[in-house]
């Protein structure tokens, strides 16, 4: 099946970006170059689409109760404009995804979830869901992340909407260059920036605005390739590598979005007794002491036998060291651990550090 | 500069060879390195080792691929360039020049002539598209 263009895809020719199947969707995986493209991002600001990305949607009365109820987060917590990473789990606790989730009124939770998930996730909230069923609104919504330290001052060009107000994981609606967004200071690359959900027709119209404010700060179209440095160098978790339908959050070292002492929600009898025996295995951030770089499914060895799998690995472009991510057994997950990571037939030593790998000094 | 120098010779795994004297100096096409993206670690083995036609002699990696290398001639490989091992960029800058990877002395003279001619290996390009 031929892959779905996004809304911006023929920006995405205009540009020259080099378009791969991504998760069923046409996307660019980068325009000229990975490395400039992840430079703009930590030094001024880049532009993605991420519009492949799945919006699902609890309105009514009971909605967040409804959305509370299969997420490991608590959106009882959180204000109105605010949103929350969280877990969806099945009954083992592992994740069926992961997602943020926003909270415009107790009545109304708008859920952002992967795009090779979308369609698994709905089925799964829709089949899970007791009185307020969900909606799929992944066809009306393109996204665009503006992600870097100029972000905010090019997106504030565009826009009459107070953008000093909208603190980091909380959101507003507004018109950016015209069109009316959600627009939510998120991202996945450790930068500042927003995220802009918008009609999918007024896509391309506000992405050549959002270029164009930027082209004096260095802002450039950027692809997924640094989508995924940028992240592998934050430690932010990626599915399909990172966490999976196996692994609980308490494993992959994401506690901080599971809340055990709020009611129930689905994989919360699982994880109660994980947390009271302790995990046998944590998902760690490493660097690599000898020469190589870790892929993801490479072996993890401890004296000689495998302990562990590399779930994601790189150059870290701006950290300049080849990085790594996998899950150990928790006696290796301290910080200054050591291990091998086995390099097509060789062992390679390997450290464990503290992450996110790239802090701002 | 061309992107493809017509006094190269070419494997269908876009890997370039010129005759140098004695020697036959290996690297990797344009193709090669605008397919992989930024070029961030080459592996390439010891001067001394022995290499053979169409089997691997090491590996480059992008930030985003791992990639083999292989060997256009059977021979010993008597020189290895350092400066790209420890500036994987040159690649990407310079895949004809500065990014040359590795010298084999060839055992057989005849593996040489059977590469591609750049007329060959541009169709090969064309027909991957």
């Amino acid at each position: 099946m031929a892959p779905r263009p996004t809304p911006l895809n023929s920006a995405h020719k205009k540009l020259g970006g080099r378009l791969v199947d991504f998760a069923g969707w046409e996307m660019p995986v980068q325009y000229t170059n990975l490395i400039q493209e992840h430079e703009a991002v930590r030094k001024a600001l880049g532009l993605f689409d991420v519009s492949h990305m799945g919006e699902i949607e609890f309105k009514g009365k009971g909605a967040l109760e409804e959305a509370n109820r299969l997420i490991t987060n608590d959106l009882a917590r959180a204000a109105d404009g605010q949103a929350l990473y969280a877990g969806l789990l099945n009954e083992k606790g592992g994740f069926v995804d992961d997602v943020v989730a926003y909270r415009f009124s107790p009545e109304h939770i708008f859920i952002c979830v992967n795009a090779s998930n979308a369609q698994k996730d709905f089925d799964w909230m829709f089949s899970n869901a007791k009185k307020v069923k969900p909606v799929n609104r992944s066809n009306d919504y393109a996204q665009i992340a503006v992600q870097g330290p100029k972000a905010a001052g090019v997106v504030q060009k565009l826009t009459k909407a107070a953008l000093d107000k909208v603190g980091t994981y909380r959101f507003t609606t507004g018109q950016v260059a015209d069109v009316d967004c959600i627009i939510s200071r998120t991202g996945y690359t450790g930068e500042d920036g927003f995220e802009l959900y918008c009609p999918p027709d007024k896509a391309e119209r506000l992405w050549f605005a959002l270029l164009e404010a930027g082209k004096g700060e260095g802002a450039l179209p950027c692809g997924l390739g640094c989508r995924d440095s940028l992240r592998t160098e934050m430690k932010y978790a990626l599915y399909g590598n990172d966490i999976d339908d196996v692994h609980t959050p308490l494993e992959a070292n994401l506690a901080w979005i599971v809340k055990l002492d709020k009611a129930d929600f689905i994989g919360k009898p699982v994880l109660d007794k994980q947390k009271a025996a302790g995990v046998t295995q944590k998902l760690v951030g490493f660097e690599m002491t000898e020469s190589g770089i870790p892929r993801q499914h490479y072996p993890i060895l401890k004296d000689g036998a495998k302990v562990g799998e590399v779930t994601s690995g790189t150059m870290g472009p701006s950290v300049k060291k080849a990085i790594g991510i996998g899950y150990v057994p928790t006696a290796l997950s301290t910080i200054g651990s050591t291990f091998h990571v086995e390099i097509r037939g060789r062992p390679v030593g390997a450290r464990v550090v503290k992450t996110p790998f790239y802090s701002h000094d | 500069m061309a992107e493809y120098p017509k006094d190269l010779k070419y494997t269908k795994d876009h890997e370039w060879a010129k005759k140098s004297g004695k020697v036959v100096v290996v690297g990797v096409t344009f193709h090669a390195q605008d397919a992989l993206g930024s070029v961030v670690y080459v592996e390439l083995p010891k001067v001394g080792a022995a290499v053979t036609a169409g089997q691997s002699f090491g590996v480059i990696e992008s930030t985003k691929a791992v990639s083999e290398l292989f060997a256009p001639v059977s021979g010993k490989v008597v020189k290895i360039n350092d400066a790209v091992v420890g500036n994987p960029g040159l690649v990407n800058e310079d895949p004809y020049k500065a990014a040359w990877l590795i010298e084999v002395e060839p055992s057989n003279a005849g593996d040489y002539d059977k590469l591609l001619d750049v007329v060959a290996y541009e169709k090969v390009l064309a027909e991957a598209h």
